[in-house]
């Protein structure tokens, strides 16, 4: 990290804001955007031109795995991962041992999250004790520890009336709850899409009706309660077309998408390779198109990148025993550059706007880059080539489905409140 | 080819070509004393992670006939319940000196997995819902050597009957049936066929009455109890008043029909007929040929330079 009172000029760089794209010098110094314009100078000078340069990204969905698979990840190497990616804030996914479904755990994550220092760590709170899908959270005493976004997150909530009730709860006290969309009872031993693929290489399918149930019941739940829903990684086309008409009727419901379910299709899977299991899974070329379109059109509001480290060796066992999930930290940007022809505010406005509404952090996350603004900043760019190496990434874990493959578009520098803790690519601390 | 991990691995030539050492080593097991020292100086492990008394016996019979050292591990009174991983039980047997493996497991997929942590061939002997090579070879040949059409079924029609979506049986032998020129009818009710079929090549029908009289082959698949639950079939009954085959339903077989089965056989659920009462079955003739096709996939592997004489260029 850089030393605390020195500033930090970036030269050059598009600055990329949702109402202005412009070519100018950025100081940063005492934690907070200082000054805009030409020329200007700083105790550290970042040479930037051909980048942009917007609000740090937010992850809406990372897996961070500690308290309880430290051996996976920490909130440590995962924070770091975080930045190196340009995250500056990361959802912590509350699937921990224990659970974030009490104060205790929540607080834990929350201050190891700030002793870190790289980024800023936001513990999400369990939808139900211990997600068992049946007793609520005590949602007032989350709240009052500044949790906002709750979630049952690696299995959806099945009863519809548990469902109705944290609704109830979370419209009254103003909090969001994000839905993991998969009726169980269709997903049985589920190894991956059900489809061609998966019919041919005999395995148990998880079919797209299995998500799109559940989108369709939480948005039937949506119009009754009134309260906010978010849809996490979202993987059907049919699951895009019930948003999308769900926010036509203007109910309160956002979505996400993962860089994996808009890059990677079920075929992978033919090799009976685990890294490439993921839930929900790698779906269908349709799937992908579609995706793209609810990208385009605004139906889906955020790429988020479900990071979820597995230790190697748990990814050395059968495709049906195998744990289902994928790094995405440190690929998200490259992987969303090179899927998909965005414009660079499409891609500030699905990786670090939006996302921060999201999680109700927008007050000093995802802001614009202006003079007096909080100096969470990634800069990044649309045009580095690079090859992505398993062996080369901050996580602990190596389960990548991207190893070996080429992608374009890289962050460069990040600063995290005021502070450089990525430069030229590389970690500083 | 190093590995025989699915009938997809093979071309149709090599197909016809293992099928033409069968009967070379059919031969071989027509002798007062069946052995030949083809495989001698090499080791075969036989590794069940799941139960299969007949095809171990198969294989190790096959490899013994070869003069093949033969190493057996069986999941049930060895490491794997000690939480052993699949890998670290692959890489210390292949550690011992193993030349190939015959690899049974629940988890579609898993021998090709193997591949990964050994030197050695490896042969699926049968992985979950995925693929059991040998037996569509050995299918293929029963069928073949009975029609006197030594490298076709060209004109054939085969119902396979029964559970197809959890059967490994069903996906070899479809795409070794149809490769060799077969016309394929599934015979299942809706719940016990994949989602898909889309490049299968076949075609379904809802009640084996609807195709008994017309087919050349009677393929009968086993139906494990365990699968009848509510969810798939209301009751066994129902099932059977649909899909087994009944002393009735095999007396409308054509007198050129054959009847098959992969065994074990569950007299009562899908074959209510006594199979010794049809004149078409070759179900114990299945299980020898077993032996002399298991000779020819072992020594096609593990051959050596012999391989390419014997099998006609098998060798890739």
């Amino acid at each position: 990290m850089s030393a605390k009172n020195q500033s930090i000029v970036i030269r050059g760089a598009t600055v990329v804001n949702p109402d202005s794209v412009f070519v100018a010098d950025v100081r940063i110094a005492n934690g907070v955007i200082e000054a805009i314009g030409d020329g200007l100078t700083g105790d550290v000078v970042l040479e930037t031109a051909g980048c942009f340069i917007s609000s740090g990204f937010v992850d809406l969905h990372t897996h961070l795995r500690e308290p309880g698979k430290e051996e996976a990840e920490t909130i440590e190497s995962g924070s770091r991962a975080a930045v190196l990616g340009g995250f500056t804030a990361v959802v912590a996914m509350p699937n921990t041992d224990p659970a974030q479904d009490n104060v205790k755990t929540v607080q834990f994550v929350r201050n190891r999250g700030r002793e870190v220092g790289l980024c800023e760590v936001i513990p999400s709170g369990c939808i139900t004790v211990g997600r068992a899908g049946s007793k609520l959270v005590p949602y007032e005493q989350l709240a009052k520890e500044g949790v906002t976004l709750f979630t049952d997150d690696g299995t959806g909530v099945q009863d519809a009336l548990v469902m109705q009730r944290a609704l109830m709860i979370a419209k009254r006290l103003n909090l969001t709850l994000a839905q993991h969309c998969e009726v169980a009872s269709m997903t049985v031993g589920a190894v991956m899409h059900d489809g061609a693929c998966c019919s041919a290489m005999g395995v148990p399918g998880w079919p797209s009706a299995a998500e799109e149930e559940m989108v369709r019941r939480d948005i039937q739940l949506v119009r009754m309660t009134g309260a906010r829903e978010h849809f996490m990684h979202l993987s059907t086309k049919g699951s895009v077309e019930l948003v999308r008409a769900a926010k036509a009727e203007g109910l309160p419901v956002t979505a996400e998408v993962t860089p994996h379910h808009i890059s990677l299709t079920d075929e992978l899977l033919s090799g009976f390779d685990p890294i490439f299991k993921v839930n929900p899974p790698l779906r269908t070329m349709a799937d992908i198109h579609a995706l793209h379109e609810g990208l385009a059109d605004g139906t889906i509001d955020a790429i988020a990148t479900d990071h979820a480290p597995h230790a190697g060796h748990t990814k050395e066992e059968t495709l049906d025993t195998a744990p289902p999930g994928m790094l995405g930290l440190e690929t998200a940007l490259g992987v969303v550059n090179t899927a998909l022809s965005l414009s660079p505010q499409k891609i500030a406005a699905l990786m670090s706007w939006n996302p921060a509404v999201i999680a109700n952090i927008s007050d000093h996350q995802g802001r614009p880059v202006a003079v007096g603004e909080p100096a969470h900043i990634a800069v990044w760019d649309t045009t580095t080539v690079w090859s992505v190496s398993r062996d080369e990434l901050a996580s602990r874990s190596t389960n990548t489905p991207y190893h070996g493959m080429e992608l374009r578009g890289r962050v460069r520098h990040t600063i995290y409140n005021g502070q450089l803790v990525v430069q030229e690519g590389k970690a500083l601390a | 080819m190093k590995h025989l991990l699915s009938t997809r691995d093979l071309s149709t030539e090599e197909i016809v070509s293992i099928l033409a050492m069968a009967d070379h080593m059919a031969e071989i097991n027509a002798r007062a004393v069946p052995k030949v020292p083809a495989l001698r100086g090499r080791t075969v492990a036989s590794v069940f992670f799941e139960d299969s008394t007949r095809t171990r016996l198969s294989f190790e019979t096959a490899a013994t006939r070869l003069s093949a050292e033969v190493m057996t591990f069986t999941a049930s009174s060895s490491s794997v319940n000690k939480g052993e991983s699949l890998r670290d039980t692959i890489e210390t047997l292949s550690a011992m000196g193993v030349d190939a493996f015959v690899i049974r497991h629940k988890s579609s997929g898993a021998p090709q997995q193997i591949t990964q942590w050994t030197e050695a061939s490896v042969i699926n002997a049968g992985d979950g819902w995925h693929q059991h090579p040998t037996q569509a070879l050995l299918d293929a040949y029963t069928i073949t050597r009975n029609f006197k059409e030594l490298n076709s079924m060209q004109g054939r029609t085969v119902a396979i009957v029964g559970d197809i979506k959890h059967s490994r049986v069903a996906r070899s032998d479809i795409d070794v049936f149809t490769r060799l020129g077969a016309k394929v009818v599934l015979v299942a009710p809706a719940a016990f066929l994949p989602s898909s079929l889309e490049g299968w090549g076949v075609t379904t029908a809802e009640s084996l009455d609807e195709v008994i009289d017309v087919v050349d082959v009677v393929y009968m698949l086993r139906i494990q109890r365990e699968r009848m639950d509510a969810a798939q079939m209301p009751s066994l009954r129902e099932y059977g008043s649909l899909f087994a085959l009944t002393p009735e339903r095999a007396a409308r077989m054509q007198d050129h029909a054959l009847l098959l089965h992969p065994g074990p056989i569950n007299r009562g659920v899908e074959m209510v007929v006594d199979p010794s009462m049809v004149p078409g079955s070759r179900i114990l003739q299945q299980v020898t040929n077993g032996i002399s096709i298991r000779m020819a996939v072992l020594f096609s592997l593990l051959g050596g330079d012999a391989t390419t004489t014997l099998s006609n260029g098998a060798e890739s």
